[in-house]
């Protein structure tokens, strides 16, 4: 069981090095510009100059997903992280302080969580309008719920042990028992939640760039890439596949090593259905 | 007769816990479309003539009343809302409670479907990975889960469409059809399906597993029942506690699903409204699909506590107390 563990954790991080690697290098792996439409290459099968062949555009499909990887790597990694800190320090000031703080952010936590993730993303982006910032915002707005509750619960499950009467008794202040103290006991959950999430934030971006309201044309991006191959279907079937291919291994390596740590850390320490 | 008083005070209390998060909701929707920066009045008047009047605009604004403060707006669109008045669609004039319930039907008919789908598949395979736990059954049966979530469901559609579709030319690639009809409902309810139980398939297996360690099944085992008898007179009995919090939390996961998916197979339900009105700045029906949803999953979250309270009451004291 054990050896089947760190399998998975040694493939996921070698995936996602290996990820990150092409991600940062794209200018120089690409064999073309992602960008750069030539109308009389247009819709290329494989092979050639064009590893995946070209799009309707005459677009490098190869060049394109390259260029998306990191897309969705940084709008993805960004979303995790201002989610996170901003969820995890409400919830934490939830369950620390108590009282009306904790009610009214735990209440705001069950409104937010009443609308169908995608939906609110939806609203948001139909409210706010599409683009960039809105994008992040939308799916900071859907993801920070998770780490207010699983920060406030881990707060909670700490209060009245006795290292922490012990600090206060020696005259610790709140800010130094909750850096010393709580934080490290809430870390370890947390990372393992972002790093799940992770995997979650770019299949959002993928979704919502497919329905036209995320990243917008030209930028290359997974999502807007397999709304540009929907007319093309039936003729160029492989343009839908590639993108999709992309985002399938690129979320499963983050799933792989969520899980893995999930399971590494303490298989019973967490319940599945909060993640 | 006790315990139907029990639930309903328990029901009552519950209701009454959901008032403040209703506040909420609405607050939180009404700020997003106050936030909007389009102007409610001049999206109105554009007509195909182009841009309104300004005066014309200042008029209707007055008479209207946009130009209030937003806490008097809010709370004009609130005691409208609570009259189960949620206003009329900016592109059709049609009330948008009605564009919201016709809508509704074609993505319950496939929720449903999909959640039986989902059942389906992933009841036999999360209890055969507990019963089999470490098994090459169990890691295939986990692998599968993982990237059953890893798959964009709007590839899966794709890739469905492209096999049975074009292919094989079995299915239509989309459309309702005729009032949604089964030929044309098989491909988005197993695509919903299939994402739905790889999600469900790992929570039956953790529940199964709990429930396999418990002590009255290692007494069962004592008293030299079979495998069999074990499994599914004991352990799979009180597993099932579980799998009806996984129905609600999969009902949720089916709404989530059927924003994208409905935009591919051209199903006309509520994702698909929801992804038409934003593109046509039809605010009103946006803001009211957000509020139906709400109260959708809050209602369904209730009636799940309720199973299980039912199920279960013994759970439900230990929570009180």
């Amino acid at each position: 069981m054990k050896s089947k563990i760190n399998l998975q954790l040694c493939l996921s991080t070698i995936t996602i090095s290996g990820l990150l690697m092409f991600a940062i290098l794209a200018p120089w792996i690409a064999p073309h510009d992602p960008e750069n439409a030539q109308p009389q290459m247009r819709l290329e099968n494989p092979g050639g100059d064009y590893p995946l062949g070209t799009d309707h555009l005459g677009r490098c499909i190869f060049s394109r997903i390259i260029f998306g990887l990191r897309i969705s790597l940084f709008i993805g990694l960004a979303v995790v992280a201002f989610s996170s800190l901003f969820g995890t320090i409400l919830g934490g000031a939830a369950g620390y302080f108590g009282g009306v703080l904790d009610e009214v952010v735990m209440r705001l936590v069950d409104a937010f969580l009443s609308f169908p993730s995608i939906f609110l993303a939806l609203a948001v982006i139909g409210f706010l309008g599409s683009g960039l910032n809105n994008l992040m915002l939308s799916l900071i707005l859907v993801e920070w719920t998770g780490y207010s509750r699983l920060a406030r619960s881990s707060v909670l499950s700490l209060k009245g042990k006795e290292f922490l009467e012990a600090a206060r008794s020696l005259g610790g202040s709140d800010f130094y028992i909750m850096s010393r103290h709580i934080l490290p006991n809430v870390l370890p959950p947390v990372l393992v939640m972002a790093t799940l999430s992770v995997g979650y934030a770019i299949l959002g971006i993928a979704s919502l760039s497919f329905l036209g309201l995320g990243v917008q044309p030209p930028t290359p991006e997974w999502g807007s890439m397999m709304n540009d191959a929907r007319p093309f279907l039936r003729s160029h079937p492989l343009m839908m596949i590639f993108p999709g291919m992309a985002i399938t291994i690129t979320v499963l390596a983050f799933h792989l090593l969520g899980d893995g740590i999930r399971e590494k850390l303490n298989p019973r320490s967490m319940n599945e259905k909060q993640l | 007769m006790e315990l139907m008083v029990e639930i309903l005070s328990f029901l009552f209390k519950r209701l009454i816990a959901l008032l403040p998060v209703l506040l909420l909701v609405s607050l939180i929707s009404f700020a997003l479309f106050y936030l909007s920066p389009g102007d409610p009045a001049e999206i109105l008047l554009t007509g195909p003539m182009g841009p309104p009047d300004p005066a014309a605009v200042e008029e209707f604004r007055q008479r209207e009343g946009f130009s209030d403060p937003a806490s008097v707006l809010y709370l004009r669109w609130l005691s409208n809302v609570v009259q189960g008045n949620l206003g009329y669609s900016y592109v059709s004039g049609e009330r948008v409670s009605d564009a919201i319930l016709e809508a509704f039907k074609p993505t319950a008919q496939l929720a449903l479907i999909s959640l039986m789908i989902s059942l389906l598949i992933s009841m036999p395979l999360g209890i055969l990975s507990a019963v089999k736990r470490g098994s090459i059954i169990d890691g295939l049966g986990i692998a599968c889960s993982l990237v059953g979530v890893s798959v964009p469901n709007f590839w899966l559609a794709y890739l469905l469409i492209i096999l049975f579709s074009l292919r094989l030319d079995l299915l239509p690639v989309a459309g309702y059809g005729n009032g949604g009809d089964l030929a044309h409902l098989i491909l988005p309810a197993v695509t919903l399906g299939i994402s739905a139980a790889a999600v469900t398939s790992r929570i039956i297996r953790t529940s199964m597993l709990d429930s396999l360690e418990q002590d009255y099944i290692t007494a069962a085992r004592a008293r030299g029942l079979s495998e069999r008898s074990v499994v599914f007179k004991h352990a799979l009995r009180n597993a099932l506690l579980p799998v009806i919090t996984v129905v609600g939390l999969n009902f949720t996961y089916l709404l989530n699903g059927s924003a994208v998916v409905e935009t591919v197979f051209a199903w006309p339900g509520i994702g698909n409204l929801m992804t038409h009105s934003i593109f046509s700045r039809d605010y009103p029906v946006i803001l009211g699909c957000m509020l139906f949803l709400s109260l959708l999953v809050l209602t369904m979250n209730l009636l799940t506590d309720i199973c299980y309270y039912y199920l279960n009451p013994r759970l439900a004291h230990e929570e009180q107390n």
